[in-house]
Parts: C-alpha cells; sequence; structure tokens
C-alpha cells in the first residue's frame, strides 16, 4: 500500500495533477484501485469541499482532503481594513454561527486593548452565544441524519425550531445569520423584555422539542447500525492532532473552554461536559443532544442571573479610530465547533498588523484520512458530516 | 424488539403531520407571495438617506465618515461646492453600490447625523447588474415619514435626540468663546 512509482506504461499523473500518494503496487491488486473524487459540492450545507478517495472495492484506502474552494481572503482582508471593519466578516466565517465568531474577535480585541465588558452586556453575550450552540448542534443532528439518508424529516424538524431562534436573533441584531451583533467592550443593542420572554418561551419549550427529536431518530436500528462503531477517532490521536470541541469530547477528554478557560462569565454557571467513550460517529452525535441539554441549563440560569438594567457598551469602547496600543493577544472561546481562536498584532494603528484565525472546522479536518481508513465509502459521507465542518470557516 | 425504534420515530412524524393541523407551533410556514410575513421592526436590509422635509435637502452633511468606515467600501461620496467653490454641507453625488453592500448596518452605527438608515426593502430586481443596482442620491432619498413607518421605536428616539439637539444649540451659551458659536457644529 505505500506509493511506489508508477508501473511503467501507467500514466505518471492524473487529471488533476502531480499525484505522489497515488496508490500502485506490484501484487496483483495493482491498477484495481479506484480514485474517486466525493464530498459536498453545494455551498448552502457544510461548504464546498473535495475529498480524493482511493477505494478497494467499496473500502477506504487513501483519503486526501481538497481545500481552498471557498477561500475568501478573510486574513489579510482584514489586515487593511478597521478593526470594527473586521467584524461582518467574522459573520461569514462559520455562517451558522455568527454570534460566536464575533464574540471570539471582540474577546481577542479586548484583550488586546484592555477593554472591560459590562455586566449586563456579558450575560447578553452568553445568553445569545448558547442560543448559537442550539442552532448549531441541531443543525448538525438534521444534517448528519440528511447523510445518513434520512432525507427531510429530521432536519426539517431541526429547522423549524432553529427558525425561531433566528427570529430572536433578527430582532435584536437585525439579521438572522449576519448579525454583526458583538462590539469591543459589549453589545451593539440591548435585550428588550419582549426579546427576553421570547427567550425564555424557546428555553422552556426547547426540551421537550429534544425529547421528540430523539423519539424520532436516536432509537432507531438502522441509525445504530450506520452510527456505532464506525469512524472511531481514537483519544491519543484525537489529542496529538489538536482537535477540540464536541469532537475531542466525543473521544472521551475532557477539555472545554468554558470549563478550562472561564472566559467570560462562565465560572458563575453550573453545567455539567457530557463526554463520549468510544469516539465513534454515534457518540459525536449524542454528545450534541446532551451539549444541548446543558446549554438549555446555562440559558435559564443566564435569564434568572441577569441584572435588570445596565450599561451594554463600556464607557471608553468607541466605533470610529480605534487604536489598541502595541502588543499582541490570542482571545479563544468555546464555539459549538470548537475552540475559535483570534490571534491579533497591533501595531497601534487603526488596523490589524496580523490577523490570524484558528479555525476549529479546519483542524478537526485534519484527521479526517484516519477516521476514515478501512471504512466503507458510504461511510465517508457520514463520517465527514459528523465532524460538524462549514468550509466558509475551514478555508476562509 | 428490533423494529420498535423504527415504529416509535414513524409515531412521532405522524404526531407532526396531525398536530401541524391544529398548532401553530409545528406548522410554522406561509404561502409566501399570497402570505406574507410582516417584517419584524429591527430587521435591516440596505441603507437609505432620511431627509426631513424636501428630498433634495438630505440630512446627510457629506462627511464621509460612512464611507470610510464602510468595510465593502460601497458608498462614494462627493461633496457639493457652490458658485464660488466653497463646500456646502450637501452631497452632490451619493452613490451606493447594492450589489456589493452587506447590509452590515456599520454606517449607521458610525454616523453623527442620523442621516443613514437601514431600510426593510429586501427585493431590488434590475435586469442590469451594473447599473441597476447601482443607487444614486434621489433613489436612496426616503422622508422621515416613512422612516417612521418601517421603525417607530428607532425613529422617535432619533427625533428626541434631534429635538434636543437643536434645542441646544438654538439656546444662548452662558459664556459665549466666539460670537457665532450656535452656528458652529457641535463637535
Amino acid at each position: 500500500m505505500t506509493p511506489d512509482a508508477p508501473p511503467s506504461g501507467a500514466p505518471a499523473e492524473s487529471l488533476y495533477g502531480p499525484r505522489s500518494y497515488r496508490v500502485w503496487g506490484d501484487d496483483a491488486l495493482a491498477g484495481q484501485f479506484l480514485e474517486v473524487s466525493m464530498g459536498p459540492h453545494h455551498p448552502s450545507t457544510h461548504g464546498v469541499f473535495r475529498m480524493d478517495v482511493v477505494l478497494d472495492g467499496e473500502t477506504v484506502v487513501r483519503l486526501k482532503p481538497v481545500f481552498g474552494y471557498l477561500h475568501r481572503n478573510h486574513e489579510k482582508l482584514a489586515e487593511g481594513m478597521s478593526w470594527l471593519g473586521s467584524m461582518p466578516y467574522t459573520d461569514r466565517l462559520d455562517y451558522l454561527c455568527s454570534m460566536t465568531n464575533n464574540w471570539a474577535y471582540a474577546l481577542a480585541v479586548e484583550k488586546l486593548a484592555g477593554l472591560g465588558v459590562p455586566e449586563r452586556a456579558e450575560y447578553i453575550r452568553v445568553i445569545v452565544g448558547e442560543l448559537t450552540r442550539l442552532v448549531n448542534h441541531i443543525c448538525l443532528a438534521g444534517f448528519l441524519l440528511a447523510d445518513l439518508g434520512a432525507l427531510g424529516t429530521p432536519l426539517l424538524y431541526a429547522f423549524r425550531e432553529r427558525e425561531k431562534i433566528l427570529d430572536v436573533f433578527e430582532e435584536i441584531s437585525g439579521a438572522r445569520m449576519m448579525c454583526n451583533y458583538m462590539r469591543f467592550g459589549g453589545v451593539r443593542a440591548d435585550l428588550s423584555p419582549e426579546v427576553l420572554q421570547k427567550i425564555a418561551r424557546i428555553v422552556d419549550r426547547f426540551p421537550a422539542f429534544l425529547d421528540e427529536f430523539e423519539r424520532l431518530v436516536s432509537g432507531n436500528e438502522i441509525l445504530l447500525s450506520r452510527c456505532q462503531g464506525v469512524g472511531v477517532l481514537p483519544r491519543d490521536l484525537a489529542v496529538n492532532a489538536g482537535v477540540t470541541g464536541p469532537m475531542l469530547r466525543a473521544s472521551g477528554v475532557d477539555y472545554d473552554l468554558r470549563k478550562v478557560d472561564r472566559y467570560g462569565i462562565y465560572d458563575r454557571f453550573e453545567f455539567r461536559v457530557p463526554l463520549g467513550e468510544h469516539g465513534d460517529v454515534y457518540d459525536r452525535y449524542m454528545l450534541r443532544i446532551l451539549e444541548m441539554r446543558e446549554s438549555i441549563s446555562i440559558l435559564r440560569q443566564a435569564l434568572a442571573q441577569m441584572p435588570e438594567k445596565g450599561e451594554i457598551l463600556h464607557p471608553q469602547a468607541k466605533l470610529r479610530n480605534f487604536r489598541p496600543k502595541p502588543g499582541e493577544a490570542y482571545g479563544r472561546i468555546e464555539g459549538p465547533k470548537g475552540e475559535l481562536g483570534f490571534y491579533l498584532i497591533s501595531d497601534g494603528g487603526v488596523c490589524p498588523y496580523r490577523y490570524r484565525v484558528r479555525p476549529p472546522s479546519f483542524i478537526n479536518l485534519t484527521v479526517l484520512e484516519d477516521m476514515c481508513l478501512g471504512q466503507k465509502v458510504a461511510d465517508v459521507i457520514v463520517i465527514f458530516g459528523s465532524v460538524d465542518i462549514v468550509l466558509g470557516e475551514a478555508d476562509r | 424488539m428490533f423494529g420498535l425504534g423504527l415504529i416509535k420515530g414513524l409515531a412521532v412524524t405522524a404526531r407532526n403531520l396531525i398536530g401541524s393541523y391544529f398548532d401553530r407551533e409545528r406548522m410554522t410556514t406561509v404561502c409566501y407571495p399570497e402570505e406574507i410575513r410582516p417584517p419584524i421592526e429591527n430587521f435591516r436590509n440596505f441603507p437609505f438617506l432620511v431627509y426631513d422635509e424636501r428630498p433634495d435637502d438630505l440630512r446627510c452633511v457629506a462627511c464621509k465618515i460612512c464611507e470610510k468606515e464602510c468595510p465593502p467600501q460601497c458608498i462614494f461620496i462627493i461633496q457639493r461646492r457652490d458658485d464660488q467653490g466653497r463646500p456646502v454641507k450637501q452631497p452632490e453625488v451619493f452613490d451606493i453600490d447594492l450589489s456589493v453592500c452587506m447590509s452590515c448596518a456599520i454606517c449607521v452605527e458610525v454616523c453623527p447625523f442620523d442621516a443613514i438608515k437601514m431600510d426593510h426593502k429586501f427585493d431590488y430586481p434590475s435586469d442590469n447588474r451594473f447599473r441597476g443596482l447601482l443607487a444614486d442620491k434621489m433613489q436612496l432619498a426616503r422622508s422621515n415619514a416613512y422612516y417612521h413607518s418601517i421603525r417607530p421605536t428607532e425613529a422617535a428616539e432619533v427625533d428626541a435626540r434631534l429635538a434636543a439637539e437643536t434645542a441646544k444649540k438654538a439656546k444662548p451659551a452662558p459664556l459665549p468663546a466666539k460670537p457665532n458659536a450656535s452656528a458652529a457644529p457641535s463637535a
């Protein structure tokens, strides 16, 4: 199975360019491998992505991820733009959870500039951040089941609930998905009592929906046989590859930045960190369902503890001519997909000197080949779906 | 029993199907062109320019702050000059390229004169993808009454703030540093 020099007569390069990893051998199977281009090719779900899969019959022998179809030059653009100007672009990184993207960027800039965040704004951030986690995880569950062949039904039920949360986002920020809501030192708009009531209503109803969703599919025999024992990610590999988020916790590593880093005000909330045991697709799916239940509990506490009135923006925060003092900062949060970090260097000017995103989608994808080797080709899409990526973030 | 999970799942589907006839929570879609959901007041899509009395007398003073701050650089402003070539506080040209605008509302946030606001209109069909989506000053101008009609809460706040500023300017300053301090813009 080692990539040798191609036998005489075989083309040295395939249609897509030089192929050092193409499987050639001297045994009887030589020439029997099939190279297939797979991947989601529609930009609405995960994004545009290509996997070069080498198959031996139906078994995956090699897998090479090909990135870059959704590259938008995000990091370089940000270096020529004001600090605030990059905020709407961070919405478009992981377009399912713009609120947490905003939060990570705002956190990094606040570290850089030494800005504090008022009490009420911190609670608002936790509330919208956890709502975003609900949106992301319920979408992931829906998409994963659609990838598994449960076309439509679970995805549409998931979207129905997601839409209620997006309506709240629209009411507070003006846009459903591209919220552009956080500001350095706070948030842009306050939550009115009506919006808080709506959120409380969503929080009250969501567990019932989750129960129904679990009745719908979690015990389904087809789901169990397609997911259990498929795409196992060993604990050591997950740690060594820098995998974060639900992927890492499904492999049994207790690492949640909300507990480890305690950024914002997460030290005030009681919540548990669900852990997986086997690290297979089913663990990753169930872990997200359990995380949603914990998010509901955080939301309940945040709504109860939130101060009635108060500032939502630090008095020293300013929109225009914002110039943090020279230095560097790394701000990270536990995004729904994993550790989302922003590394920023300021030279005291109006735009960042260096702007770098640590995208969880991209780094979690690096272990894709290890999870897929030896699996059947039909499982590749399922394993890929369970990684939970958005290519807008992986390619930037 | 093998298959029990499948049957349970089908029961949920049936419950949702029947429930959608009775429960608004389960039936959330509308038949779009016939029935249109009213937009949420805070919904933002594409900026417009506010005028108080006449469309050619905009609140905008052509200070070009929004042009500078706009992340995708979709705003283009030229200040008006009078016969002697002195700058006038009005834009001669104010273009927004709607094909570039991403409705982030940063122009609204940075505008110190409450002259640019976000609209609710989202359909701008055109058969020309270059000129057809380049909105000029007259296309962007909307009355304050229109602003009130789409965003009553926010518009009332803005009106109160502007009235307070005008009242402050009209009041003679207790210790006038300059003879015509009232005419100078508040910095």
